[in-house]
């Protein structure tokens, strides 16, 4: 417990997180009220009221990286590993404060934006959360939210520099993902199986029916089940981190 | 009491530290001495657990670092000044190294209050001077009231007032019974600071004693005789097999003997001595003598 204090003062006792906080709620909420009030012709869908969540993500991610990578660059890694010489739970106790915090966010994203849609769209009529489906559209952010700040921690452990590990989270998730279905014949097929990739079917998957029309909505693709895609993305972070802690443990601090 | 027992950390093929070997004794400052590059930081953060020795162990009061239950109420080091986050208050930054040893919020402000910072506490760190982190980097090595104390080049880039507070902390440290170990690379200082001294040069121990041993070993120590008859004491003296130099008609340098010896010399061939002195050489000279083979960056000499 002690050690989840400690963790929750070094991370407010910064700026950055925020000024993340801020622009991951900024830049969702600020685009999907411009999407909302320009949402014509048709009912708003609850997918249409998320569908900017992903780049609160990638802020979030980059708020988790520096949690980890400003201890390197500052040096306070040493004090810490000083204070608390075992290493592993002063990084267990950050990636719990750190991926708390992210998923208040990502719901706070999630409801902020579904908010703002509610009140600006001209039809509302398909926004009301009335099924299971719905609920998971917009409060499984929170979910994505506090698995891809684990992810993030762990690349931000293992690269131990702000530049290189921001640049690998957004690299990735932003080009390589892309770029991958372009590979011939086997394109698709590594494509579908790309974290973040799969983790948006999550989100965007299996639409109640009739909520928006046949064919709409963003491309959804993968080979599992929405719960089951936020698995695959929640194992994948969740070995990426402790890939990290293992390297950390051995490493010179 | 900090004890070294064969501690070796190679990086790849380079030995940084050698098969080195000490006990470093409570209630005394003991100096760390070397050249830059000698490994004298790599030592300390081993010591502190940072660092994994490839070969060898490093106990503080008979257990590794790593196995001390919250370290901070044991060891307090001051390795960097810097590490601390430049936009964090130095209040807060104590706050949360406290709290994971368990330490009441009321020590952050005793050690700030000892160090003379409790009125910057609320200032952000970054903005500090370096006597100021400096200031800050020992209250946090003072947190946990530790028996067992290490300084990594304190003095560095500080003015004189500042270097004066630091020895004089450092000694009333030692004085109240604590282990304390400080790192330099400048002999001069540490003549002044520690009452011991554990010298290494690229990595390997060159000798660990008194400061006074060390100094009276290693300086070429030579005696001023002043004699109205010089000339007779210079011979007998070169009889015996020592150094003798004529600065004047009355005053020789002698080189190799005690001032004991010379007395002894004097007295059985009756001849009136009135000056008797011992001279100390160079600390720095003692200290590029006995290290000069283990510097490990030598200046090329380029001629003029």
């Amino acid at each position: 417990m002690t050690l989840l204090a400690v963790e929750r003062i070094k991370l407010f006792t910064t700026r950055s997180p925020w000024w993340c906080m801020v622009l991951a709620l900024g830049l969702t909420v600020g685009l999907t009220a411009i999407i909302a009030a320009n949402w014509d012709g048709a009912p708003m869908p609850v997918i249409g009221a998320v569908f900017t969540h992903t780049f609160g993500l990638y802020v979030i991610m980059v708020m988790a990286a520096l949690a980890v990578t400003t201890e390197y660059r500052f040096g306070t890694i040493k004090a810490t590993f000083q204070a608390v010489p075992d290493r592993i739970s002063p990084l267990v106790a950050k990636a719990v404060v750190v991926s708390l915090l992210a998923g208040l966010v990502g719901e706070a994203v999630a409801f902020g934006s579904w908010g703002i849609s509610w009140v600006l769209a001209s039809d509302n009529s398909q926004l009301a959360l009335t099924s299971a489906a719905d609920w998971r559209h917009v409060a499984g952010i929170g979910l994505v939210y506090a698995a891809g700040a684990i992810l993030a921690l762990g690349v931000g452990a293992l690269v131990r520099q702000t530049a290189g590990a921001v640049s690998i989270i957004l690299v990735f998730a932003l080009v390589l993902e892309s770029v991958v279905g372009f590979i011939p014949n086997i394109g698709d097929d590594i494509q579908k199986w790309m974290p973040f990739t799969v983790v948006s079917k999550f989100i965007f998957g299996d639409p109640d029916v009739g909520s928006l029309p046949d064919g709409a909505g963003p491309p959804v693709v993968g080979e599992l089940s929405p719960w089951g895609s936020l698995g695959y993305f929640a194992a994948i972070a969740l070995a990426v981190y402790v890939i990290s802690l293992v390297v950390v443990k051995r490493r010179d601090a | 009491m900090i004890e070294a027992v064969g501690l070796t950390k190679r990086y790849g093929n380079t030995v940084a530290v050698d098969n080195l070997s000490f006990t470093i004794a409570p209630g005394r400052v003991t100096g760390f001495l070397g050249p830059n590059g000698a490994g004298k930081s790599t030592t300390m953060r081993m010591i502190l657990g940072l660092d994994r020795p490839s070969s060898g162990k490093v106990l503080i009061d008979g257990t590794p670092y790593a196995k001390l239950d919250r370290p901070l109420r044991t060891v307090g080091a001051l390795l960097d000044a810097k590490w601390v986050h430049p936009n964090r208050s130095a209040r807060a930054h104590l706050q949360w190294l406290a709290k994971s040893n368990g330490l009441p919020v009321r020590r952050v402000d005793e050690v700030l209050d000892l160090v003379g910072l409790s009125k910057v506490a609320k200032r952000r760190a970054g903005g500090f001077s370096l006597g100021m982190s400096q200031r800050l980097g020992i209250a946090g090595a003072l947190l946990g009231d530790p028996k067992v104390l290490l300084f990594d080049e304190p003095v560095n880039g500080l003015d004189p007032e500042g270097i004066l507070w630091i020895r004089r902390f450092m000694q009333g440290l030692a004085a109240e019974g604590r282990t304390v170990l400080v790192s330099s690379h400048l002999l001069s200082e540490m003549a002044v600071t520690a009452t011991d001294l554990v010298v290494i040069g690229r990595g390997k121990l060159i000798s660990q004693s008194s400061t006074e041993e060390f100094v009276e070993r290693s300086a070429e120590n030579t005696v001023k005789v002043r004699s109205p008859h010089a000339d007779k004491l210079g011979a007998l003296l070169v009889d015996k097999g020592f150094t003798v130099h004529e600065d004047a008609d009355t005053l020789l340098t002698v080189s190799g003997a005690s001032s004991d010896q010379i007395g002894d010399i004097a007295a059985s061939a009756g001849v009136v001595l009135h000056e008797l002195s011992p001279q100390r050489g160079s600390l720095e000279e003692a200290f590029m003598r006995l290290t000069g083979d283990s510097v490990e960056y030598h200046a090329v000499e380029t001629g003029k």
